[in-house]
């Protein structure tokens, strides 16, 4: 096959990756938006669903649906067993073991979780918590309110320009009073993968505890918890082709079994009485009430689905993607690219001179193109390049090489009605 | 829908030539509004002399509907009473919402505006600037915002 009738065929070039056959998993996909093919290129605000995600959910709720680690009947136990089994599915994704996976609603809830249950046991007035510029709100505002708990302090390690840490900046920040480094593994807005392994050997020899905001990693990086030697990783299970509500916290099994609750309610505690309540083991400790079970077997289903197209496969694809992307849009006078860090994951910020990203992003909404205008809850980030915001186009393993021309010629359609 | 008919000619030039674009000085009323989910940010400043707007006049960044949007208001309430201003608000909003407009009220140049509400992600862009003028006007001193 030449490379120009792959690349009909839907194939990827460098892999034997059939994007063509992936895209008929995902039924969203396949539909009109004002009356034009559907273009999905908001991957890092929420990824499209595959079939085997939603037979998980109508599966669970058609057959299984029992509540978890209660029940002496059979739904009960087929709910429990694929309930812990998510959460097995899940651990060896990370390379963990099972008890260090805390199921939450999301990264946010499981950054929260990380902070209230853990950090604020071991913050004192003046102790410090280091954070990066390119942070996502959810791993700066919990950080925040923890500060004003505990009367902490936030410092902030600075970027360039192309949107890299500047590890001798960040290394230098580091202090005696430094007790904690919260840092996104792969930055939403601009795409930067940060280097987390670096940090958490730094951390590591200075008794820092670290904690990496996954969300956006988990859908395009290989992760091993182990490896990296953090102490938390958090992510959400919707940016990873799972349902929405569903997220997970990793933790240090001698971490967590040091915590103390984050909620209170059932399935948290061995005994109650009005005196005392004994709390359970992790990672039941802090998963009060009834979790969301079918929440957890469908991101299971997607986790599965991701590793069964196998992740360097995905990883090659995405590449591909970005790389073509980045060329196409680099091609049109008048548009710069906002984050452009050697080590990128396929998300493309950009501005176009003249245009505010909310225009371009309705021009391109037309064209059937969906992607994110704003300041993609990154606001201190979008302070330090000088924007209000901007427009990204982000990737996932179901996007072709086709719709980056789709995305291109869109683009040139704005440039040429605002001209 | 046809793209054109959200961006009209008309629009097209006041977004990139807005009208009163500048600050007032000593305005009577002035305040800052923002939309924390886009970034746009406008700040209106007016002059009222015995229940007149003598000047309006704004600055800020914003996309171009909502630069265009306030370009087209500071030319519309000039030389208005804060009663037909009150009035105009109403009738716009109406407008770029898809609900009736009042019969009695005129809206001019601003009718340019009516494609907005084929698109509900944008009414707020449209609306941003008349809700910070109305602020100013009740003289509310915390900045306006759309969320």
């Amino acid at each position: 096959m030449s490379p120009q009738a792959a690349v009909a065929a839907g194939c990827s070039l460098s892999s034997g990756f059939n994007v063509s056959r992936v895209r008929g998993d995902f039924p969203a996909l396949d539909q009109l938006v004002h009356g034009r093919p559907l273009v999905y290129l908001d991957n890092a605000a929420t990824t499209q669903k595959p079939r085997v995600v939603l037979d998980a959910l109508f599966n669970f709720y058609t057959r299984d649906c029992a509540n978890v680690h209660r029940g002496v009947h059979e739904l009960s136990r087929r709910a429990t067993e694929a309930y812990e089994g998510a959460r097995r599915t899940v651990a060896r994704f990370l390379n963990a073991a099972p008890h260090e996976i805390v199921f939450t609603r999301g990264a946010t809830e499981a950054i929260n979780l990380a902070a209230q249950a853990f950090a604020r046991s071991i913050l004192r007035e003046g102790d410090e918590i280091l954070l990066t510029e390119l942070e996502h709100h959810s791993n700066i505002v919990p950080w925040q309110l923890l500060a004003e708990q505990t009367g902490a302090r936030l410092v902030v390690a600075p970027i360039n320009d192309r949107g890299e840490l500047l590890m001798e900046e960040l290394e230098r920040r580091l202090s005696p009073r430094t007790r904690l480094i919260a840092v996104a593994h792969v930055s939403n807005a601009l795409g930067t993968i940060n280097p987390v392994a670096e940090i958490c050997r730094m951390a590591r020899a200075r008794g820092i505890r670290v904690l990496v905001d996954g969300a956006q990693a988990a859908p395009h990086v290989r992760i091993d918890v182990r490896a990296l030697d953090c102490d938390f990783y958090a992510f959400s299970g919707h940016k990873l082709y799972g349902p929405t509500g569903i997220g997970v916290l990793y933790g240090k099994a001698e971490l967590l079994e040091r915590m103390p609750p984050y909620q209170g309610g059932g399935d948290m505690i061995r005994s109650v009485s009005f005196e005392k309540t004994l709390f359970n083991d992790p990672p039941y400790r802090f998963e009060a009430g009834t979790p969301h079970i079918a929440g957890a077997i469908g991101l299971a289903a997607a986790i599965e689905y991701l590793t069964g197209l196998g992740l360097d496969e995905i990883a090659r694809h995405e590449y591909e993607l970005l790389s073509a992307a980045t060329r196409a849009l680099s091609e049109i006078p008048g548009v710069r690219l906002v984050g452009t860090a050697s080590h990128k994951a396929a998300v493309l910020s950009f501005v176009l001179d003249g245009i505010h990203p909310h225009d371009v992003a309705t021009v391109l909404d037309h064209e059937g193109v969906a992607v994110r205008a704003g300041h993609h809850c990154a606001q201190p980030l979008m302070e330090r390049l000088g924007l209000p915001a901007t427009t990204r186009a982000s990737f996932a393993l179901y996007n072709t090489l086709e719709e980056v021309e789709v995305l291109a010629r869109a683009v040139r359609r704005a440039r040429e009605l605002f001209g | 829908m046809a793209l054109e008919n959200l961006y009209q000619q008309l629009i097209m030039d006041h977004g990139r030539r807005p009208r009163n674009f500048r600050a007032i000085e000593q305005p009577t009323h002035q305040l800052e509004g923002y939309n924390p989910l886009c970034g746009d940010r406008v700040t209106v400043y007016l002059k009222v002399e015995n229940g007149r707007v003598t000047d309006a006049a704004f600055q800020g960044v914003g996309c171009a509907i909502s630069t265009a949007s306030a370009s087209l208001m500071t030319e519309t309430i000039k030389g208005k009473t804060e009663a037909e201003v009150e009035q105009l608000f109403e009738a716009f909003h109406a407008m770029v919402t898809g609900k009736p407009v009042h019969p009695g009220v005129t809206l001019g140049k601003l009718s340019a505006l009516a494609g907005v509400a084929a698109y509900p992600v944008r009414v707020k862009c449209a609306t941003l600037p008349w809700h910070t003028m109305k602020g100013a006007l009740a003289g509310a001193g915390q900045p306006v915002t759309t969320e």
